[in-house]
């Protein structure tokens, strides 16, 4: 079968549902499911953060200070660790008033060598059409 | 005959989802297609041993055992289940509780994946 597309797309906000964490941990989760597949096989993610999703990689969260629980950002951070690519959204950031110096764009100071990539929503539709699967958040 | 994936994450009590999630599996195993159901999120709570049927609420127990019989899996997230206080010892006969790594592999062989939103 060999390497499967799978497009993570985030449309909620942080902290207000599970959901956004729960797509994060799954994506990350792609760097151990070769336990259950057969030699030659392996699960490509992609992160895409779109509509009020864009909200979830907006930089210096204080979430374990004010709730006492991992940021999603930590949690992005992390994706970007594994090489797991992170999309964000230009058209919703826009619509948001958010600018990229207010985004997470890596995670040097984890050691990740990969960037958050700023996208048009043109692009994630081109990748919706060409992964195998798609999954909503 | 064809392969299901169906990525469960509603709430048990609350929304009709889980309902619609189980009438499309014993759809398509009605069909003939094999189906494979991860539990996550709040839809961990779905597979708990012990749930009481009240009329105010879907109870879907006996049509979800009744699946696991005609060949459907079903995996529950282990992070998910015990984050809610549901334990190894919870989980009924024919289930098996998994790290999400189980749902991202199982992508890769199945025809169809469909994923039903939580909250």
């Amino acid at each position: 079968m060999g390497a499967v597309k799978l497009l993570f797309v985030v449309q909620r906000p942080p902290y207000k549902s599970e959901n956004p964490r729960l797509a994060l941990t799954h994506a990350i989760s792609s760097q151990t499911a070769e336990i259950y597949m057969d030699d030659g096989d392996s699960v490509v993610p992609i992160l895409a953060f779109v509509g009020d999703g864009v909200l979830n990689a907006v930089k210096n969260q204080q979430a374990m200070k004010l709730y006492g629980v991992t940021s999603t950002e930590s949690h992005i951070k992390n994706s970007l660790l594994v090489d797991v690519p992170v999309w964000i959204c230009k058209e919703d950031m826009e619509r948001l008033g958010l600018k990229e110096d207010q985004m997470i764009t890596d995670a040097e100071d984890l050691g990740g060598e990969l960037k958050t990539k700023f996208v048009s929503f043109a692009e994630i539709q081109k990748e919706m059409e060409s992964v195998k699967h798609l999954l909503f958040f | 005959m064809g392969e299901l994936t169906i990525g469960s994450f509603p709430s048990l009590v609350g929304s009709m989802s889980l309902d619609f999630t189980f009438r499309l599996a014993e759809a398509a195993i009605g069909k003939g297609h094999k189906v494979n159901l991860w539990l996550s999120g709040n839809s961990v709570m779905m597979s708990k041993k012990g749930q009481k049927a009240f009329k105010d609420y879907s109870h879907l127990e006996k049509r979800m055992k009744e699946l696991i019989a005609k060949g459907m899996e079903i995996t529950v997230c282990e992070a998910c289940a015990e984050a809610r206080g549901y334990h190894k010892e919870d989980t009924p006969e024919g289930m098996k509780r998994a790290s999400m790594d189980w749902y991202l592999a199982k992508t890769v062989k199945t025809d169809k994946l469909l994923h039903i939103g939580g909250e």
